[in-house]
């Protein structure tokens, strides 16, 4: 492979996954070649370039292929030093690391089982996600972001809480986003979205809504079909 | 100079084994505390009050969670003795994704092999297995995952050694005889004293994990 072919980004228009590495490389000003990939009917180069998974995100940069979005977001931090996204301090660093992995694997988690679920197993992850954001907003304790003044790695890695859970929120129609209970991570949405890197880099609403409603509907014919 | 450090952990934890073994690489001196699993102590719902597990890192009373966040911890902290994350910021790269493939892989199906019944179980098995040959592959001719050096991926992979004989037994199947470049791998890395100090004595494994099985409700 060939150095210095720049930096290119394997993506899918509604991965949240794929969004946290746009903003990082948006909030790092790095140029990218971005190339759409249709996840329900993936490319030769996606699965030459994440063989393992042949999923979105994937980040080539001067020809090396790194797939796992928190696993890139590490990478650009390595390789681009300016505007860090984690902290210097490695007990801060861990911490971010942490909550990272807490939103990543837990709240994402839960949400989208309360997205694609029925009855009990709703109510269910509906609570689950509500405990979550509970810990979150003890974690975020009055700050603007997770990150202190600035977005960092964690804002990044959460950043599907402040627009894609309401539209989750929309199609079923639940209530996990409690403003009175939940008012720092409230606070938090506002000024993620309304950051000017960030609101000019989200999937449109009516196209999401379009998009998760019927991938509920697959889900809920294919788990019932299952049992 | 290196502050207090304590681990809060269980003998049999691989996860535990893991800080166990970085932090003997590293000649850090810490205090061992032993949770009497499954049973928590009040200390360790303070120290990991999110998850509630060992292992948990506590150095001048600040809590590190998670085995793999706590690993890069104790890289960056003691980062001038036997550094275990590459420098070159993509062979960084590489080394956090084989070690996520673990957690996934080998700690899931593994467990799989024993919690699981009937068809899923043998398919667990079978996955395992090939799992331990993905990794096989990776490790080609290299003496160790993290190439001439004994690296992080090496510290995230080899205390699940420990736990092959409870899985053999449980799942009725032989781990060694399919992955024999697994088996030369482990052979070589229970020399370094840091390793063989660290890992729990499969027997003992054995026996914790007949009282998790039971605790779990896994006849």
């Amino acid at each position: 492979m060939e150095e210095n072919q720049g930096v290119k980004l394997l993506g899918f228009w509604v991965s949240p996954y794929v969004l946290r590495v746009k903003w990082a490389l948006k909030l790092k000003g790095i140029e990218y070649e971005y190339i759409e990939e249709d996840v329900f009917n993936k490319s030769p180069l996606l699965l030459k370039l994440n063989p393992v998974k042949g999923q979105v995100p994937v980040l080539v940069h001067d020809g090396k292929p790194i797939p796992e979005s928190i696993v890139i977001l590490e990478y650009i931090d390595e390789v681009w030093k300016h505007s860090p996204l984690l902290p210097q301090d490695p007990y801060e660093r861990a911490n971010s690391r942490f909550w990272a992995k807490f939103a990543a694997e837990k709240l994402q988690a839960y949400a989208w089982e309360a997205l694609c679920s029925r009855g009990e197993d709703h109510e269910r992850a509906i609570k689950a996600s509500m405990e979550a954001l509970e810990k979150m907003e003890k974690e975020l304790n009055g700050k603007k972001f997770f990150g202190g003044d600035k977005i960092g790695f964690v804002d990044l890695v959460a950043g599907f809480i402040s627009y894609q859970l309401p539209v989750y929120e929309e199609i079923v129609s639940m209530k996990i986003l409690d403003s009175s209970k939940f008012p720092a991570i409230t606070n938090w949405i506002n000024n993620f979205l309304n950051h000017p890197l960030i609101k000019e880099e989200l999937p449109p609403k009516h196209k999401m809504l379009a998009y998760f409603s019927n991938r509920r509907n697959v889900i809920l014919v294919q788990n019932s079909s299952n049992k | 100079m290196d502050g207090e450090v304590i681990l809060l952990d269980a003998y049999a934890s691989m996860f535990g084994m893991r800080l166990r073994i970085a932090l003997a690489e590293k000649g850090v001196k810490y205090e061992y505390r032993e949770e009497n699993l499954p049973k928590k102590s009040p200390f360790l719902f303070q120290m990991n009050p999110i998850h509630k597990k060992v292992p948990v890192l506590i150095h001048n009373g600040k809590p590190i969670c998670e085995s793999l966040i706590a690993l890069q911890y104790i890289d960056e902290v003691w980062h001038d003795k036997n550094p275990l994350l590459p420098s070159d910021p993509y062979k960084r790269a590489q080394a956090r994704l084989w070690a996520d493939f673990v957690d996934q892989k080998v700690h899931t199906l593994g467990r799989k092999t024993w919690s699981a019944k009937g068809e899923e179980q043998e398919a667990a098995k079978k996955e395992f297995i090939e799992a331990l040959k993905v990794l096989e592959g990776e490790l080609g001719e290299k003496p160790y995952f993290g190439g001439e050096e004994f690296g992080y991926v090496d510290v995230a992979l080899i205390p699940f050694y420990s736990w092959f004989h409870a899985y053999e037994t449980c799942g009725n199947f032989k781990i060694g005889t399919q992955c024999p470049k697994f088996v030369a791998w482990t052979k070589r890395s229970m020399q370094r004293e840091s390793v063989s100090k660290s890992l729990a004595d499969p027997e003992k494994v054995y026996d914790f994990f007949l009282i998790l099985k039971k605790h779990f409700g896994v006849e």
